[in-house]
């Protein structure tokens, strides 16, 4: 995993509330047996026009298609991002895609977890900076914002300052790009411990034989 | 000292607390992982990579659902990438020495459905699997919750998960559900009240009279929406109802051990004045037989009221969110929910594909025809259950009426398989997400209950079940 200190990137608008992972990765594409190669299928359905003659051509209304937001590396957007299926697989096409932070008011549970084992920062930030940061980029393309992770700040040159929460165990982890199973298995003595216990208890063992183990 | 009042949450938790560190998420140690062919190729690859091994083979179970096709001759997969998907799987089970029910094997079916079918899941479980509806477990008073692929790999490596702990919220339904308002109609009820974020970051426990009365399959029903109201689990204390629904089971303890296990469940209980971060008490006669009109489970109304008007939601992005949902779902602000007509039916899903929602669904069924202008499938959420419906002579009752009764898998939830809506296409489904493109690109999803999909495929509309004329009834046959 890269580690994360401070970003200096363009902002991609993305004034919607709710985007679900079926949206940013839709289930095509789960099918694949790869972590890599993603980004091209990053909000499919969005980028494509859907009716008509053009079906299956880029939509230029699209925010991801206009060539003034390419190479942003932070996107913005509304309330629960991320929410529904658990699919990693949206957090692997962000990430393919370039984007290594998202900025919304709330994100979805399972894939806050997600995106930070894939290095991507979200910042949580109330709805009226979030709404400050997606009309800022919406009306200047060029527009752009630091994201310091050690700080916890998200600052621009016209004087925008926010100070975001993190928890401080993810934001070590972040700045490390430390791998979450190493990790853990520096707690393997307390573990085997554990489970030598545990095991005794069969009414909370999957098979009836695993009491034996 | 007196011992402080818990509840069946942080029971569950501090049981399987491997390490605390100062400053770090807790270790929570896993009892059972569930595996699918979808999330789990890159975690096994994860671990060839870095030599790790497979910690618990014993504590996990795999089966090919998502993928896979849901018609009668299914061996070979004409999805090269989805055949290559499921081989993928054999192979990741071969080599690491996990259990796998493959598309042949009678335990095959929706993880989701036979996890408790088979016994696996019991009360007091700690559950992962690599997909968000495993919540669905909840229902016996386990802790379970969906995962991505980086924690699957964790689980694997070391059968435990770094978790922060979550907050506890108590749903409470209290009183007598109305008539033909039944488990599904709860969970669209709740996400309806508390929204598709109202409970992130929160565990729910589902409690009250009303959600007591509901029986395993409904109660797994509510438990698996929960994740469609943002929450990381949902949860209801074992009771007589679930020890029964375990007995005898392939999975269950057996004997000397079967009364051992009972009396440990028993204690899986929120202790009287157990203090929960948030509470909410819904009136059960305030639920009625709900349809879902937008793109999020949140945008619901009772199947007598009318589409809503954007221009009264003062939130512009949520406004922007709610005229988008209307427009892709064709609907305009006021239109009657009863007039939508709708050009195919799906029953099944983790949420609403066990015998239970096919008896409700047949009952309505029996007598009538599917309309003309709809095409309508059952999939069974598993073969036990297929083949207790084909016991039941439930099957007849489908087909006669014009229903394709297929294979199980998830099916037309996701449209990760052949089966999918054209563009354009509303579906009455009794899954558990009306994303935009869920069931197929361009697709539309209103989500029901099994009597409701039931009722709008033999009138071509959403039609109020509450009205329903039912015709004499078979007896059944084979039923238990």
């Amino acid at each position: 995993m890269t580690p994360f200190r401070t970003l200096t990137s363009g902002i991609v608008p993305l004034d919607r509330s709710n985007i679900d992972t079926d949206q940013i990765i839709p289930k095509q594409f789960l099918k694949r047996i790869e972590r890599t190669g993603y980004g091209e299928f990053l909000f499919f359905d969005w980028r494509r026009i859907q009716e008509g003659p053009q079906s299956g051509q880029p939509d230029p209304a699209f925010i991801l298609n206009d060539p003034r937001y390419q190479g942003a590396e932070v996107l913005v957007t509304g309330k629960n991002f991320g929410c529904g299926s658990s699919r990693e697989h949206a957090a692997w096409a962000l990430s393919d895609y370039g984007f290594r932070c998202v900025i919304a008011p709330s994100f979805a549970d399972i894939f806050f977890s997600n995106a930070g084992k894939n290095g991507i920062v979200l910042v949580r930030l109330p709805e009226e900076q979030v709404h400050a940061l997606l009309e800022h980029a919406a009306a200047d393309p060029t527009y752009q914002v630091t994201i310091s992770l050690e700080a916890q700040t998200v600052t621009d040159a016209r004087g925008f300052s926010a100070h975001f929460d993190i928890d401080p165990f993810r934001k070590y982890c972040l700045l490390e790009g430390l791998d979450d199973i190493g990790l853990t298995l520096r707690h393997e003595n307390e573990l085997d411990a554990f489970e030598q216990r545990h095991n005794r208890q069969f009414w909370v063992a999957p098979r009836p034989a695993a009491i034996a183990r | 000292m007196p011992h402080k009042p818990q509840t069946l949450f942080e029971k569950v938790w501090d049981a399987h607390i491997v390490a605390a560190p100062v400053g770090e998420p807790a270790l929570l140690y896993i009892d059972l992982h569930l595996i699918h062919e979808v999330t789990s190729p890159q975690a096994f690859d994860g671990l060839r990579m870095t030599g790790r091994k497979f910690r618990r083979p014993d504590r996990a179970i795999a089966t090919v659902d998502h993928n896979v096709p849901t018609t009668a001759n299914r061996i070979i997969i004409e999805d090269a990438i989805a055949s290559k998907q499921i081989e993928t799987l054999r192979r990741n089970c071969k080599d690491f020495g996990i259990e796998l029910y493959d598309v042949n094997a009678p335990e095959q079916g929706i993880v989701h459905v036979i996890g408790p079918e088979q016994g696996f899941t019991k009360p007091g479980m700690t559950i992962v699997c690599g997909d968000s509806h495993t919540s669905t477990h909840g229902a016996f008073g386990a802790l379970a919750f969906g995962i991505g692929t980086s924690e699957v790999e964790h689980v694997m490596a070391t059968q435990c998960l770094q978790q922060g702990r979550p907050k506890t919220f108590r749903i409470s339904v209290e009183g007598e559900l109305p008539p033909a308002v039944g488990a599904k109609d709860v969970a669209l009820g709740i996400i309806g009240r508390i929204g598709t974020d109202g409970a992130t970051g929160y565990v729910i426990e589902y409690a009250g009279s009303a959600v007591r009365s509901l029986s395993m399959e409904g109660r797994m029903t509510v438990c698996n929406m929960s994740i469609e109201a943002g929450a990381r689990a949902g949860m209801i204390a074992p009771d007589e109802k679930t020890f029964a629904y375990l007995q005898g089971r392939p999975q269950s303890p057996k004997g000397a051990a079967w009364d051992e296990a009972i009396a440990h469940w028993r204690a899986l209980v929120s202790d009287e004045g157990a203090v929960f971060d948030r509470e909410l008490v819904i009136p059960a006669g305030e639920l009625a037989p709900f349809v879902t009109w937008g793109t999020s489970p949140g945008m619901v109304a009772p199947v007598t009221d009318t589409v809503p008007d954007p221009s009264h939601v003062e939130n512009e992005t949520d406004r922007r969110s709610l005229e988008r949902a209307l427009e892709y779902m064709d609907l305009k602000a006021g239109a009657a929910i009863e007039q939508i007509d709708i050009d195919r039916v799906f029953i099944g899903s983790c949420t609403n594909s066990r015998i239970e929602d096919l008896r409700a669904a047949a009952k309505v069924v029996h007598g009538y025809n599917v309309s003309t202008h709809v095409r309508a499938m059952v999939v069974p959420g598993s073969q036990q259950v297929k083949a207790q419906a084909e016991r039941e002579g439930l099957d007849r009752i489908f087909r006669d009426a014009g229903f394709e009764w297929r294979e199980p898998g998830c099916s037309m939830c996701l449209g990760m398989n052949p089966d999918i809506l054209q563009p354009g296409e509303r579906c009455a489904s009794t899954s558990n997400r009306n994303f935009e493109g869920r069931q197929g690109r361009g697709g539309r999803t209103h989500l029901v209950s099994p009597m409701m999909a039931a009722a709008a495929a033999i009138t071509g509309h959403f039609t109020d079940v509450r009205n329903w004329e039912f015709k004499p009834q078979p007896e059944l046959v084979g039923a238990d």
